[in-house]
């Protein structure tokens, strides 16, 4: 299963940092994730299953998107992107 | 004591004051924009839109703005859909126990029924067979007005922009829209006649005579004596028909209040005066009560949400805040002002307490 590595405040929505989470694509591991800790539904993935504007996904440190790929020891970064007002 | 609830830019501020002067008593969801935040009179309980620049729009739930707050379950569009849900612009108490309505963009109304925590989308208004042909406002497609009737949870009004004055007689189920005798004079003169293309700002009910509303249109200011089934402009004497949120006294429903801005190319108050405009004659003339505001180079924007009332009658007290960070207050029914904050993040809302 990928390891998916959180920040605050997922990291704190979800119980801690690190979570095992099988998926074989960036979009089905991020709906196993909202289904294994209810608490993040919607704050990744909007209604329509897209990750959110603001929100980054890396797979092994590349930028990844719903359909990226996804392999058994990959580790899958969720970040707030370097935006704001 | 009066307590205000500003929502901004970068968080909720709780302030707490009298005439001796206001100061910030609590602040929640720090660097987050709060577009609204009320409590609710029946229950005591705080709830508050937010929207993380990252995570999108919640609601919110505290016994108290400076402890804890819990999020609510339920607010989104339906999965699979083409929209996503934006924000939530207003939260208003329903006339039934424990009923709560919510209203965002892109125009979708939600329901509560146990006073906030669970909500559900409103499927006879998103489903409607218009919507299609709903056009946002420069704010969104934002459900911004929600009016419940007074002791009558199956008759309720709400307003969308640029979409218009929606009507329902049966809590909900389905709905009419209802913009007769309103001008949008944004549309050219020769463009067919579509119900649906209204930029409505705000609407306001009477509480005392519940069928006397008042809008603030895009362009206008208009009165309805027949539960919105028309609309009378009555706007003549304003120094502009543009301006965002409208406040009626409780105890006249002859007696409302505007803050006219320089027209849509603009959205200031026109040549750096502030001034609020009563009537108290239903519209026939308008008075400018403004003693204490700033008259001269002040160029401020009041949003849609950012004026609100408490008591009735000489003792109405008004408090207003605008995008750039200040709020005014008045507790003699806008016969004299005070600042009663100041270098608060871009206001979004201001509701008393």
């Amino acid at each position: 299963m990928a390891q998916v590595m959180l920040r605050a405040p997922l990291s704190e929505l979800c119980g801690g940092r690190a979570h095992a989470v099988p998926g074989a694509t960036v979009g089905e591991v991020l709906v196993a994730l909202e289904q294994a800790h209810p608490p993040i539904a919607g704050w990744v993935l909007d209604e329509r299953g897209r990750i959110r504007e603001h929100v980054n996904v890396f797979v092994n440190g590349i930028h990844g998107e719903e359909r990226t790929p996804v392999a058994g020891d990959d580790r899958v970064h969720v970040l707030p992107a370097i935006t704001g007002g | 004591m009066t307590e205000l609830l500003v929502g901004t830019k970068k968080g909720l501020f709780r302030l707490e004051g009298d005439g001796g002067g206001f100061e910030v008593t609590a602040r929640a969801f720090a660097g987050q924009s709060v577009e609204y935040a009320m409590r609710d009179p029946r229950t005591g309980r705080y709830l508050a839109s937010v929207t993380s620049w990252f995570y999108g729009p919640k609601i919110w739930v505290a016994d108290d703005p400076a402890g804890e707050w819990e999020q609510a379950a339920g607010l989104e569009l339906p999965e699979g859909g083409e929209d996503a849900l934006a924000r939530i612009w207003v939260i208003v108490p329903g006339e039934a126990e424990g009923l709560v309505y919510a209203g965002g963009d892109p125009g979708p109304l939600f329901e509560s029924r146990d006073g906030g925590l669970n909500w559900e989308l409103n499927r006879g208004l998103w489903d409607h067979p218009t919507r299609p042909d709903w056009n946002p406002g420069a704010g969104g497609l934002c459900l911004h007005t929600i009016a419940p009737w007074p002791g009558d949870p199956s008759r309720l009004l709400v307003a969308i922009s640029a979409v218009g004055v929606w009507l329902s007689d049966d809590g909900g189920e389905t709905w009419r829209h209802s913009n007769t005798g309103i001008n949008p004079e944004y549309l050219p003169e020769d463009a067919p006649e579509n119900p649906i293309q209204h930029c409505v700002h705000d609407v306001r009910r009477s509480a005392g005579r519940p069928e006397r509303l008042w809008m603030q249109f895009h362009g206008g200011v208009y009165r309805s004596d027949d539960a919105g089934e028309h609309w009378l402009d009555v706007g003549d004497g304003l120094p502009s028909d543009f301006g965002f949120p409208v406040v009626v006294d409780p105890a006249d429903p002859d007696a409302a209040y505007v803050i006219p801005h320089v027209g849509a190319e603009d959205r200031t108050t026109p040549g750096g005066v502030v001034r609020v405009w009563e009537t108290r004659d239903a519209g026939a003339n308008w008075k400018a009560r403004g003693d204490g505001l700033p008259d001269h180079d002040a160029y401020l924007t009041v949003l849609r949400e950012a004026f609100d009332s408490d008591g009735e009658g000489d003792r109405l007290g008004l408090y207003f805040g605008a995008t750039s960070g200040e709020v005014f207050g008045s507790a003699d029914a806008g016969a004299t002002w005070a600042q009663v904050a100041d270098h608060l993040p871009p206001i979004y809302s201001v509701r008393t307490v």
